[in-house]
């Protein structure tokens, strides 16, 4: 890895760079003859993508990561220790690698998803019926289980090494808001095939908001939440109305649950990670012994 | 002889041996974690656990429990739970040792070599998500989605559970009310977990694995990470069935069993046992005994506690960092307080006023 220098030889001649201000061609001189590669490398389509030369020095190895806006969420340099798979366990890649997969997946299945009582429930035996080997449907779901996982295993990584210490006390709390659009995304995908399974589960999972302390209608002190004698707190306006659009899990709650799922909470999430990853890398890259 | 074994196993996960199976498996662990972190040790536990693993599939009810698709994952998150526990401890007794030696811990070692990103740490990357992809292709490849009946708001199942993930906080249900099961303690867990680098101020194992040097943030977070949160889940998922009633693993569900509840509310405990006299009709007095237990709990412990348990604790910390901390702990202490008492004395509220749905 180390900069490849030729400290015997005289430096070649600076060729004046080019007029447009653009950073010169890689030198291709030190091959013998220029292949088809160097060919294509050398074209103004690849130079106006990639605008350093072949990544085999450390100022091109750099560039290739400064460059790119993907990369660039990523430090120039890494230390050893925190590259070790045994230390990261590779779980905090992995979930975004989840979360990339449920993506690409998720796109398709809204091809063939539509979010009505009528519907919903056809649309998914459709897929399973008609479309020769599919497996996204299987992807989506395993993959959504698998992220749960794996961030639970992220976080338990962060704890066990004490990641979460000075200077990275925001990234952790930048994590715990993850982990909870993590659950979520998960939550509010399963009533999707809105079979017994989905609306059983959330109707189980969202009848605790009945009992929110003086939003619920069931919870302790709502009846203290009224004018007069007019409570102000009943099933038709309470926190778990406003979770489900109904008094109980219906096609209102569907629609509601579809546009968190598909919109809403994946966005948050995408913006939440780039804010993750890059404060990473402000934080010092992946955390080390000082 | 297979009877018997199930039998005794069945006896083990009864939801009391259960947590303390579980509780006392996470403190031998860490007190043991010489002999837990050897390579032949995990392998031995890796072992036993899939061969018992295997063994239990014989049974056609644990076969059907596990083999339920969404059950599956849960399966594989117990091994890798336990695997990651395991490799976690591993380090930091290698680097528990290097230091009483007076050495750097390994990540020190290594950390002045700083490596390019690319192609290091990118290639790694891709390889990994190659091989994963690889993973979940199998997967998806081998086990279908499931899909069930279609949505029938008249028809209850029998049990209806919760997503897998959400089930630790349906197994609080049992010991309290849903608004704090549901509600409260989940924002506490957020709460709590968000305030854990604002309290934690001990400077050091910051990067590297330990545990000489911080056991009571280690200890705690694996209490609460893997006795109240992941062996709750498994508990939920597996090990409840119709009517939320416990079974054995090695037990058909049936729908006809009812465990037979015993509700004692600590008023009466006091005024009727204790005080040997009737409880009074209204309700603020009636309660006033739990009331007062359980600001005291959660106002004066705090300070008694800082007073002597925690006395070095909060000189080094501070008041309010010592209090965000103590007030954290304790209210994750509060699940394992309650089911205790449930099981000991058939205790179901400490407070219970119907009157505004206020129960604790
Ligand atoms: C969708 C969820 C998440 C994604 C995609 C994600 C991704 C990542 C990645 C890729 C890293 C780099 C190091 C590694 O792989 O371990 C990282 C580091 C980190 N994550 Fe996350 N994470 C997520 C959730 C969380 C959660 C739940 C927490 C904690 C509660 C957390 C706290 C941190 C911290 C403190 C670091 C810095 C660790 C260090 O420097 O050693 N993250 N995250």
């Amino acid at each position: 890895m180390a900069e490849q220098t030729t400290p015997d030889k005289k430096p070649a001649p600076k060729k004046k760079p080019a007029d447009d201000g653009r950073i010169p061609p890689p030198p291709s001189s030190h091959y013998e003859r220029p292949g088809m590669m160097d060919q294509v490398r050398d074209s103004q389509i690849w130079r106006s993508i990639f605008r350093h030369g072949y990544p085999n020095t450390v100022r091109n190895r750099s560039l290739a990561v400064l460059s790119n806006i993907f990369l660039h969420l990523h430090p120039i340099n890494v230390r050893s220790s925190g590259l070790r798979l045994s230390f990261t366990w590779c779980m905090g890649g992995l979930t975004f690698f989840l979360f990339l997969i449920e993506t690409i997946t998720g796109v398709l299945l809204m091809f063939y998803y539509r979010p009505t009582a009528e519907y919903a429930y056809q649309d998914i035996i459709a897929l399973a019926e008609h479309v020769p080997m599919g497996i996204m449907r299987e992807l989506h779901r395993w993959g959504a289980h698998a992220m749960v996982i794996t961030v639970w295993l992220h976080m338990f990584r962060v704890f066990m090494t004490g990641s979460y210490k000075p200077p990275r006390e925001f990234n952790w709390n930048v994590g715990v808001i993850l982990l909870v659009l993590t659950l979520l995304l998960s939550f509010t995908g399963y009533l999707l095939p809105w079979d017994q399974l989905a609306i059983w589960a959330i109707t189980v999972g969202s009848n605790m908001a009945r009992a929110t302390p003086l939003l619920g209608y069931e919870g302790p002190l709502a009846s203290l939440m009224a004018v007069g004698d007019v409570g102000l707190v009943h099933s038709g306006d309470d926190a778990r109305f406003a979770l489900l659009g109904g008094r109980f899990v219906g096609e209102a709650t569907l629609l509601r649950f579809y546009v968190l799922h598909c919109i809403f909470i994946p966005l948050a999430a995408a913006i939440l990670m780039a804010v993750h990853f890059w404060r990473i890398r402000k934080d010092g890259g992946i955390s080390g012994p000082l | 002889m297979t009877e018997t074994l199930y039998g005794f196993f069945n006896a083990l996960s009864e939801p009391k041996m259960f947590f303390a199976l579980f509780t006392i498996i996470v403190f031998v662990m860490i007190w043991k974690r010489e002999i837990v972190c050897t390579n032949k040790f995990g392998i031995a536990m890796f072992i036993v656990s899939s061969v018992f693993f295997v063994w239990a599939l014989g049974h056609p009810g644990f076969y059907k429990n596990v083999s339920k698709a969404d059950n599956v994952p849960i399966v594989f998150m117990l091994f890798l739970v336990g695997y990651f526990t395991w490799l976690s401890f591993r380090r930091a007794v290698i680097n528990d040792r290097r230091m009483e030696r007076g050495e750097l811990p390994e990540e020190a070692v290594e950390n002045p070599k700083k490596v390019l990103t690319w192609p290091d740490l990118v290639y790694s990357e891709f390889i990994c998500s190659v091989l994963f992809m690889a993973v979940m292709m199998i997967w998806a490849l081998a086990l279908d989605a499931p899909l069930e009946e279609p949505a029938n708001p008249g028809k209850t199942p029998n049990p209806s559970k919760a997503p897998w993930y959400f089930l630790g906080l349906q197994e609080m249900l049992v010991y309290y009310d849903p608004w704090l099961a549901g509600v409260v303690l989940p924002g506490m867990i957020i709460v709590g977990l968000m305030a854990i680098p604002y309290v934690d101020t001990n400077p050091k194992g910051n990067g590297y694995y330990t545990f000489n040097e911080r056991p009571f943030a280690i200890t705690t977070f694996l209490f609460g990470f893997i006795v109240l949160w992941v062996s709750m889940i498994i508990l939920m998922t597996f090990l409840r069935g119709p009517n939320q009633a416990f079974f054995g693993p090695f037990e058909e569900w049936n729908l006809h069993k009812v465990e037979p509840t015993v509700n004692i509310q600590f008023s009466q405990i006091f005024w009727e046992s204790w005080l040997g006299m009737k409880r009074p009709e209204f309700w603020l007095t009636r309660e006033m005994p739990g009331i007062l237990l359980c600001l005291g709990y959660v106002f004066v412990l705090p300070f008694l506690l800082g007073q002597t348990l925690f006395r070095k604790m909060l000189g080094q910390m501070g008041m309010p960092r010592y209090l965000t901390m103590i007030s954290m702990f304790l209210i994750m202490l509060a699940l394992p307080i309650k089911m205790i008492l449930r099981w000991a004395f058939n205790l179901q509220f400490i407070v219970n006023i119907q009157e505004l749905f206020l129960n604790v």
